[in-house]
């Protein structure tokens, strides 16, 4: 076989890795933030009070910068879908048409349109309209966002479909199953949630900045409550969801799973690691410590992944070279299934064009038989399941640190708030400030645990990423890879000079952007 | 006013009292999107499938080719 080359599927990943974190600085502040507008525009209509209008307004202009600055970054993704993983998009185009479809046509009219109405409409359009244009932007910049992570999702845990080995196909099967299967409905509270906390940050901090400043301080008050509020309430929700979506991972992907807690031996009764580091010379088999040191919290990994305290979680060992007593198959036993799918496909094509209807039928049987094993049929080695642990490790456990800070942290100020000592305490305003960055570095941590966590696949059992790349020259993958690098360093730059501009001019009515 | 006429009025008044801010943001958007449709999408980033085959048969041969000859190692 032309193998291909790995050069280019590492290129390939990092062109899109780069890409989507990119993509991402943009997203969740247009997410989160487009919900505290409606909620501050709320208040406004409410009372009546034209400074809430003013706090409307500063707010939108901010939201309407990094909106212009990011909108159709994510297009670039599509690009890269049929040019570099043309594969992986033929495999998936019957599944991923429709909520894509979905989202462009909910993007185009739901966020154009009332995003319209939200800048221009001030004095056109009635108070309440206004309101309204306001929440059905919300609502529709993050249901668009749901057909996306949809999409992820259903690739971290293929549900809903069927191969169809004349058209090579992934078939929607049950439209219903893809839209509300458990990851999805997690991956899409989860992210949603965590880009709230994100914006709620971004709210606080520009405000802390205020009050340091000594300018603007009732408005700036005004706006952390609403903040903190949002943000306290957004930052419980995500580590529920977080929970849930953990509780997915350990049923659909166990071999994340253990990679996120540096896990090699499966153990009953499992700890969850609470703070450790790991043991870098640690090899899949070997008999190394895994971790130079680990608190753990006894048995809750078991508790929160299987809902059992006592529950045998398997360790990348297990999964690797298979556990008898706990009914785990090795990969290998999987890779021998999968070659066997895959034969079974080539001989029911060869006997479709000889046009022995029985002999493909009893092909086709095979490969049905084998389907659920067939992206193991390409993988070099068992060890090859195993995603980098180092980075899945300490992404997950900086990811959940972060967390819980940004809860204490929107308590803490909510508290200082109402006892009316904000002002006085300089260290909480400026960690507040310099914790606006720590809220991005969250939300991309997030995704480096699910899509780092969740190789060697494209698609979880189905497609490993070196099939899943198209047989390009490399060298154009690393020129796209630099160019991209300086068109989205030059938008970041564009949108931090243009943010912290508008940010020292202040509230002063708002720009008609 | 029939509703097209209101609907292209708004947009068109809304355009004309846009601010610096906003001109500079519409500018950015309009570089960018040439940027990524007239540059990058056709001259870096052609269909890899519709560029080499015409018909969804060729399309699903040449997807079955490689789902099966990777195997043959």
């Amino acid at each position: 076989m032309n193998e291909i080359d790995i050069s280019l599927v590492d290129w390939s990943r990092a062109q899109f890795a780069l890409t989507a974190i990119y993509h991402w600085l943009f997203v969740p502040l247009t997410l989160g933030l487009s919900f505290m507008l409606a909620i501050m525009e709320t208040i406004y209509v409410k009372t009546g009070d034209e400074g809430w209008k003013k706090i409307v307004k500063f707010w939108m202009t901010l939201f309407g910068i990094n909106f212009a600055i990011g909108v159709s970054t994510g297009i670039i993704l599509e690009f890269e879908f049929g040019t570099n993983w043309s594969n992986y998009s033929w495999l998936v185009g019957d599944i991923f048409g429709a909520p894509l479809a979905i989202e462009g046509i909910m993007a185009f009219f739901m966020e154009s349109t009332f995003i319209a109405i939200m800048f221009f409409g001030w004095n056109k359009v009635s108070k309440k309209f206004h309101l309204l244009s306001t929440w059905l932007v919300a609502i529709g910049s993050n249901l668009s966002a749901l057909w996306i992570l949809v999409a992820n999702a259903w690739m971290q845990s293929p549900v809903g479909m069927k191969f169809n080995p004349d058209s090579a196909r992934s078939e929607m099967q049950n439209f219903w199953e893809v839209l509300f299967s458990p990851m999805a409905i997690n991956k899409f509270l989860h992210t949603v949630s965590s880009s709230y906390v994100v914006a709620a940050l971004f709210v606080i901090g520009v405000s802390a900045w205020y009050i340091l400043k000594k300018r603007n301080i009732l408005f700036a008050k005004k706006s952390i409550v609403v903040g903190a509020t949002f943000g306290l309430l957004a930052s419980i929700f995500v580590a529920v969801t977080g929970d849930g979506s953990a509780y997915e991972v350990a049923q659909k992907q166990p071999a994340k799973l253990a990679a996120m807690e540096g896990l090699y031996d499966g153990q009953k009764g499992a700890g969850l690691i609470m703070v450790g580091m790991l043991n870098h010379d640690k090899e899949v088999g070997d008999q190394n410590d895994a971790y130079h040191f680990k608190i753990e919290i006894p048995k809750m990994l078991s508790l929160l992944g299987y809902r059992n305290a006592d529950a045998f979680v398997p360790g990348i060992n297990d999964l690797v070279y298979g556990n008898s007593e706990q009914g785990i198959i090795s990969t290998q036993e999987k890779i021998e299934k999968g070659k066997i799918a895959i034969t079974a496909l080539a001989e029911y094509k060869k006997a479709k064009e000889q046009g022995d209807i029985v002999l493909a039928q009893n092909h086709k049987t095979t490969l049905e038989q084998n389907y659920k094993y067939i992206g193991y049929g390409y993988l070099d080695s068992p060890e090859s399941i195993v995603p980098n642990v180092p980075l899945t490790f300490y992404s997950f456990h900086i990811m959940v640190a972060l967390g819980f800070f940004f809860i204490a942290l929107f308590a803490f100020i909510l508290f200082m708030m109402f006892k009316n000592k904000l002002e006085n305490k300089k260290w909480l305003l400026r960690l507040a400030l310099w914790s606006i960055p720590l809220g991005y570095l969250a939300s991309e941590l997030g995704w480096v645990v699910a899509e780092v966590g969740r190789q060697p696949w494209a698609i979880q059992d189905m497609l490993p990423v070196n099939v899943a790349t198209t047989h390009i020259d490399v060298t154009s993958v690393q020129i796209t890879f630099w160019l991209f690098a300086t068109l989205f360093s030059i938008l970041l730059i564009a949108e931090l000079r243009i943010l912290t501009k508008q940010i020292k001019i202040g509230p002063k009515g708002g720009e008609n952007v | 006013m029939s509703w097209l006429v209101k609907i292209w009025k708004f947009y068109y008044d809304g355009f004309r009292s846009i601010s610096g801010l906003g001109k500079k943001l519409w500018i950015i958007i309009l570089i960018k999107v040439f940027i990524m449709f007239a540059i990058l999408k056709i001259f870096f980033f052609p269909n890899f499938l519709n560029t080499n085959f015409e018909t969804k048969e060729e399309k699903s041969a040449y997807i079955i080719n490689v789902l099966t000859k990777q195997n043959q190692k």
